[in-house]
């Protein structure tokens, strides 16, 4: 090859990266935990799949330590899927992640649901290859994400429990921090870099384009069509589904039939997500939700969002 | 570049049931074009050109069916202007593989899904093509191979001897994203290739 080639972590690096989530805009990430799972999310027409030992609702149930799904695991849904394949590593944990760019998972996504390794740091997401996703609650956490190298922010939500009112929190919280940002002056943008604990030159981005400069999706609790074209519309640029497409409850699967319904409906109801009549027809394909935990129940310790900083 | 400013404007619709639509739409729009976005079968209608984005081919093709959008897109792309990038590429050839899949099948090449690796295996590349002034920047990712293409079709850049950017006469593709980079020379050369229809009064 005559040509010039560049692909390393540099800034060639952080392009490619963010370019693949730009290619996932207006899809739905999909949580499976097999095979088999992995070909209905992908007949479904999700754009990706996050390969998973147990989704978020099981752990939430089941309890212990939450670790990196195991290999032969990942590799089996790997080899399943023609569509890009995410895994998760604990927060910190630069050794997971390691090993997950070793595999060739194309996306990383170092997640809350996992029981963190680092009570401190996050992985140096710089450091590596292949793209992460991070989790966020408010435009200073997601800002400390993408200044640590992460190529795509997600709310947090209050992952595993069906339950759509903190994604939504999570979300507006966004949203309304960058508004506010854009009509800042300059000497306020020092102090709103203090408040948000977060780099003065993405605070300084922001304030300018109005939006993060990577890919915003929203993910924690979408269960229903009806979830997914809510995040849509407050901004969210693709969601995540985890537990919510292959779970009837925090124990049981869904009939394999019936998740395939709920995760073609989801899928159809986040691109048409400003179109109440293809909503309204995607909700009524769409047959059971799961049963879900309402947030507002859930003791302080039981939340997965407080884990990271 | 060329496009003559005296020239009325072009209305160019761009797919955006999923992928990244509204790169390509910033680009159209920097370059002083009309963008329309098109979900449904009715909004093919009132465009001068269509641009299939880059996204997943899989989550399009399930899409297009549901939406009874196949067979529109299909008639349109077989004689109007039509760019894809990426898995727009992939819609457009008329052999898929990697898995095999179905397409649209209206330009004369085999595509391969894949077939440079998975997301780590990304690269961004600038190489002479045949398009003039000088080298072109090519974000390639998760990108398809073009392994075969028919007598008709020009082929406009070459990676490791395979086929990127081609054309056969009012469908262009490329495996790469140029809606990614800042050069414009690929959609004002898909503007041109609008351009040379409507001055054959052949829209």
């Amino acid at each position: 090859m005559s040509g010039h080639k560049n692909n390393g972590s540099g800034g060639h690096g952080l392009r490619l990266k963010v370019g693949l989530a730009e290619m996932l805009k207006g899809g739905v990430i999909m949580d499976v935990t097999d095979a088999k799972q992995a070909e209905i999310a992908e007949k479904a027409g999700a754009v990706a799949v996050m390969a998973l030992e147990r989704v978020p609702a099981q752990i939430r149930a089941e309890g212990g330590v939450a670790r990196m799904a195991s290999i032969k695991k990942i590799k089996e849904i790997m080899s399943a899927s023609s569509i890009p394949v995410m895994a998760k590593c604990r927060i910190g944990h630069f050794a997971e992640a390691q090993v997950l760019q070793e595999l060739g998972v194309d996306f990383i996504d170092e997640s809350e649901v996992l029981t963190p390794a680092d009570e401190l740091h996050h992985v140096d997401k710089h450091a590596f290859k292949t793209p992460f996703v991070c989790g966020a609650r408010d435009l200073g956490e997601a800002l400390r994400r993408i200044a640590e190298g992460a190529a795509m922010i997600r709310t947090k939500g209050e992952a595993g429990t069906g339950d759509v009112v903190h994604a939504v929190k999570h979300l507006r919280q966004i949203v309304k921090d960058m508004r506010q940002l854009t009509v800042m002056s300059e000497e306020e943008l020092y102090a709103a870099a203090k408040e948000h604990r977060a780099p003065y030159e993405l605070i300084r981005m922001v304030a300018k384009s109005g939006k993060l400069p990577v890919p915003n999706f929203s993910a924690g609790g979408i269960a229903t069509p009806a979830d997914a074209a809510l995040v849509r519309q407050l901004g969210a640029e693709a969601v995540f589904v985890g537990s919510g497409i292959f779970m009837s409850d925090s124990h049981s699967f869904a009939p394999a039939e019936e998740a395939e319904v709920r995760a073609r409906a989801i899928v159809r109801a986040t691109t048409f997500f400003d179109d109440p009549k293809v909503l309204a027809e995607a909700s009524e394909e769409c047959t059971g939700a799961m049963k879900g935990l309402a947030v507002a129940a859930l003791d302080a310790s039981s939340m997965m969002q407080t884990r990271g900083w | 570049m060329s496009s003559s400013s005296n020239a009325p404007q072009l209305t160019i619709g761009v797919l955006a049931l999923q992928g990244d639509y509204a790169s390509h739409a910033r680009v159209l729009e920097e370059i002083g074009v009309r963008v329309k976005m098109v979900r449904k079968a009715q909004e093919l209608t009132g465009i001068d050109g269509l641009i299939i984005p880059g996204g997943e081919s899989t989550t399009f093709l399930k899409l297009l069916a549901r939406e009874g959008l196949f067979e529109p897109l299909r008639s349109f792309a077989a004689s109007r202007p039509t760019f894809g990038t990426c898995a727009g590429c992939i819609l457009l050839a008329k052999h898929v593989s990697g898995p095999e899949q179905e397409s649209l099948g209206v330009l004369d090449a085999s595509v391969e899904r894949n077939a440079y690796g998975r997301q780590i295996d990304s690269e961004i590349l600038t190489d002479e093509t045949r398009l003039p002034g000088g080298p072109l920047e090519m974000v390639f990712i998760r990108a398809p191979r073009i392994s075969q293409v028919g007598a008709e079709v020009e082929v406009l850049a070459t990676r490791d001897g395979s086929p990127i950017l081609v054309r056969e006469k009012n469908v262009l593709a490329a495996t790469f994203h140029p809606e990614l980079s800042e050069d414009r020379r690929v959609h004002r050369y898909f503007l041109q290739m609008i351009q040379e229809r409507r001055d054959s009064g052949n829209s």
